[in-house]
């Protein structure tokens, strides 16, 4: 079972909830979809091996080719090519890797190279249990979504799947939870934490992922987000209460589950309870 | 000139929002835009009124002709972002904009078409003038919706007089973040003294490093690990980046959220006191 943890506002658990349910199943693949700012391996202290480089393909232009006909500046929706006097330049951090800048080219001076963007890396050790995968998005690149279409590629089917999406509801998001069988959301019972996450359900309700919500810092703000629940009909699969001592752990880089061992109990009843709403119990 | 300061954090939920509003309280002339176009929140304090709303457009996405559509499979081929199915329908979650398919298709069935990705408005608030916007679900143009956002923000100000401009960003170090940034004379980093914040502080501080930009930090909730505090504290001070103040785990933040009000604006006088001593650290570096 492939399970994904978003949510639309940022901070309000989503690693912590992964993390955790990772750490109390013990036997499970953790998949860091957070590229932007991951996170997950703090928690675990893997050490890494990287695993791949993940590039987008960009044009290189054959100055003895070009004739600065500007087809391809003209091809190029993203503004990656602006024709100079002194020939075409490529912006790198615009290009997407389409490939139309070289179909255009009447003068055959366009290839492609790879420009690295991130990097995939996973626990260097395969006997840990909980197995790590993170895609890392390097600094200045605008484009996470390559990276975690590339990190996708290591999901084991086999096995159960946790992937710990970025905040938001655009386009990383849905590279992130695509294709997983369940989508829990997290957030937190305050109007920004509510506000944010309907714009979550409504998109795990466009791609038709069944989805359940997970209330931490229950016991501050208000009960909004639980009556929203409940007239929706959206399981309420868990609440975490809010607990100076959760937090310190967390401030520390410590699963709570580790020092709070009763907490275990609740992950794996959480787990079983997906099990059940997705039919496969 | 008119001024223009950030605020982000990599990490999210360590209190961009609330002090961006706190902010907007307290300047003096200032412009509010919400950059965090993904899931944005300010308004929800501001309670804006609006006087404008306009279509945002991003890339145009493909369209195939049944008609005309021979089914050879060139499209798929050509495209590079899995966004042609096998039946050949456009999956508009997939699809970039890049037009590869409408150059590659022989018999003519592919246009490229607009599509509107979002809305901007603009508003009046108790503060003064204000612009958000909302990217559609799912959309992958939050960059340029970023830049539009603060287009209309600029235009805005100086209709209206604005000596400075107040940004909201989102949280992450991607292409919103990088549009959300760009040019600005400052920004404002909040954090907080976790493991993961820290973390996510250092990248941030990096991007800020890498596009030339002078950053500040602040340390949200300092007193749940004096130890991290510290270290955040060394470590902006070997970057050069100057701490511009803590401020202590609080109920403060969610009970004048609740409220619909700004800290400055909620009756607590100690954490409104704290923010504004940071604000005027913050003004100072501005003008």
């Amino acid at each position: 079972m492939k399970i994904a943890v978003a949510s639309g506002k940022g901070g309000t658990g989503k690693t912590t909830v992964a993390v955790n349910m990772a750490v109390s199943l013990g036997n499970a693949q953790l998949l860091d979809c957070d590229v932007e700012e991951p996170n997950c391996n703090l928690f675990l202290g893997h050490p890494l091996q990287k695993v791949r480089d993940v590039g987008i393909q960009i044009p290189s232009i054959s100055r003895d080719k070009c004739n600065s006909c500007r087809k391809c500046a003209e091809a190029c929706r993203f503004n990656a090519l602006a024709v100079l006097p002194t020939g075409i330049m490529l912006f790198p951090q615009l290009c997407h890797g389409c490939g139309a800048c070289s179909l255009v080219c009447p003068q055959d001076a366009i290839s492609e190279t790879t420009h690295v963007i991130g990097t995939v890396e996973r626990s260097a050790s395969s006997a840990r249990r909980v197995e790590l995968y993170q895609g890392v998005l390097n600094i200045g690149e605008p484009m996470a979504s390559p990276v975690i279409r590339a990190l996708k590629q290591y999901i084991d089917d086999s096995r159960t799947v946790i992937l710990d999406s970025p905040p938001g509801t655009s386009c990383p998001v849905i590279s992130s939870i695509t294709g997983t069988d369940y989508c829990i959301l997290v957030t937190e019972p305050t109007p920004f934490g509510l506000h944010d996450l309907l714009l979550a359900v409504e998109l795990v309700k466009e791609l038709q992922i069944p989805y359940g919500v997970i209330i931490n810092r229950h016991g501050t703000g208000d009960d909004s987000v639980e009556g929203y629940c409940y007239e929706n009909n959206i399981p309420v699969l868990m609440k975490i209460p809010y607990d100076r001592r959760i937090t310190e752990l967390y401030s520390e880089g410590i699963p709570f589950v580790l020092q709070m061992p009763h907490w275990k109990d609740q992950f794996l009843n959480l787990f079983i309870k997906l099990q059940v709403l997705t039919g496969r119990y | 000139m008119i001024k223009q300061i950030t605020v982000i954090s990599g990490k999210g939920g360590t209190g961009k929002t609330t002090l961006t509003a706190a902010f907007a309280t307290l300047a003096c002339n200032a412009l509010i835009a919400d950059c965090d176009v993904d899931a944005a929140n300010l308004h929800l304090i501001l309670d804006p009124v609006l006087t404008d709303r306009l279509d945002f457009y991003g890339m145009k996405v493909a369209a195939i002709d049944r008609d005309k559509c021979c089914a050879c499979g060139l499209c798929r081929e050509g495209c590079r972002f899995g966004a042609i199915t096998e039946g050949f329908v456009i999956d508009i979650h997939a699809c970039e904009g890049c037009g590869v398919c409408e150059l590659v298709c022989p018999e003519g069935a592919i246009v490229m078409k607009d599509h509107k990705a979002g809305e901007i408005y603009r508003s009046i608030t108790r503060f003064g003038p204000f612009v958000h916007a909302r990217l559609g679900i799912g959309e992958d143009t939050g960059g340029k919706l970023v830049s539009m956002v603060r287009k209309n923000a600029m235009e805005m100000a100086k209709m209206h007089g604005n000596e400075l401009i107040i940004i909201d960003g989102p949280p992450g170090i991607g292409c919103s973040v990088i549009a959300s940034i760009s040019g600005v004379d400052l920004v404002f980093i909040v954090t907080e003294p976790s493991v993961s914040a820290i973390h996510d502080l250092e990248r941030v501080i990096e991007v800020a490093d890498h596009f030339r930009i002078k950053a500040v930090v602040c340390i949200n909730r300092y007193d749940v690990n004096a130890e991290k505090t510290a270290h955040i504290e060394e470590y902006c001070r070997k970057k050069g980046v100057d701490v511009a103040g803590k401020l202590p785990l609080s109920d403060v933040p969610t009970k004048a959220m609740l409220e619909g009000r700004t800290v400055i604006e909620y009756k607590d006088d100690v954490f409104a006191g704290r923010v504004q001593d940071i604000w005027y650290r913050v003004h100072k570096e501005l003008i």
